[in-house]
């Protein structure tokens, strides 16, 4: 059963992700990215990540999705008309690079249990995230939010610095 | 009936791959950032697969990291492609050559 729930997700996530970058147009390109998304979302569902799929949708999908969404319609981009001439030796890249991994991945045997005190299904699992986020790495967490902080920044000067320059002379 | 944990890494590769091809192929700098974030997912989705497996609730705090860089380069790539815009009035990677050798 969790099997069949697993290739139903699988599935909708490849085909999703091949579609973000082979369609031309880029709204096309974020709803594509969306699916996506909310799959994934459903794929932490079955791995007992709960928590995590809420964020995935809140964030991912509400926050960082509409950003882009709201870019693309500012810009009013046009459609790519073809795609870039490194293309045939990007597919080599990927196809070499996609075989390595999927050998290396039915190569090995990863054992269980051997490592870490905090058991996921201890706990409710936004309980044990919380605990192992503000003991173990508060201090990660706390450089977490300075990164916020330094976007927050940039991204205002990046946006305001080119918006005022036209209106000085 | 428990999922092996090669599928994951199988499908998490597959994404990866497609979101590096994307980055080389397409000439839309958005789409470019949109494949970033395919391949930011692709390493979560592994990292949550393996937290399940080894019975450890560390991988999920890493996505929690992931997702906030993930927030930040967004935030400022963005911001950059709105700068970018505005100086030469195109998206397409092939009109930036200022520091291409």
């Amino acid at each position: 059963m969790s099997l069949l729930f697993f290739l139903y997700f699988a599935c909708v996530i490849v085909v999703t992700s091949v579609l973000v970058v082979a369609l031309r147009n880029p709204v096309y390109s974020a709803l594509a990215l969306l699916i996506m998304f909310f799959h994934v979302a459903g794929l932490y569902v079955t791995l007992h990540a709960e928590f995590l799929a809420a964020v995935q949708i809140i964030v991912y999908a509400g926050a960082i999705l509409v950003l882009y969404l709201f870019v693309v319609m500012l810009l009013n981009v046009k459609r790519d008309e073809r795609y870039h001439v490194q293309a045939p030796a990007a597919a080599f890249l990927g196809l070499v690079l996609f075989t390595e991994i999927v050998l290396l991945a039915f190569q090995r045997t990863y054992q269980t249990g051997a490592a870490g005190p905090p058991e996921v299904e201890s706990a409710g699992n936004t309980e044990t995230i919380g605990e192992v986020l503000y003991s173990t790495y508060l201090f990660p967490f706390e450089i977490a939010s300075l990164i916020l902080l330094v976007a927050m920044i940039g991204a205002i000067i990046l946006a305001k610095k080119t918006l005022a320059e036209p209106r000085q002379p | 009936m428990t999922v092996p944990i090669s599928y994951y890494l199988v499908l998490s590769a597959i994404v990866f791959l497609t979101g590096l091809v994307g980055v080389l192929i397409r000439r839309n700098i958005i789409i470019i950032l949109l494949s970033v974030e395919l391949m930011l997912n692709a390493t979560n989705i592994n990292f949550v697969a393996f937290s399940h497996h080894f019975h450890n609730v560390t991988g999920q705090v890493f996505v929690f990291f992931a997702l906030t860089v993930a927030a930040a380069e967004v935030a400022v790539g963005l911001a950059i492609i709105i700068a970018l815009y505005r100086s030469k009035a195109s998206i397409n990677v092939d009109d930036f050559q200022l520091l291409k050798w």
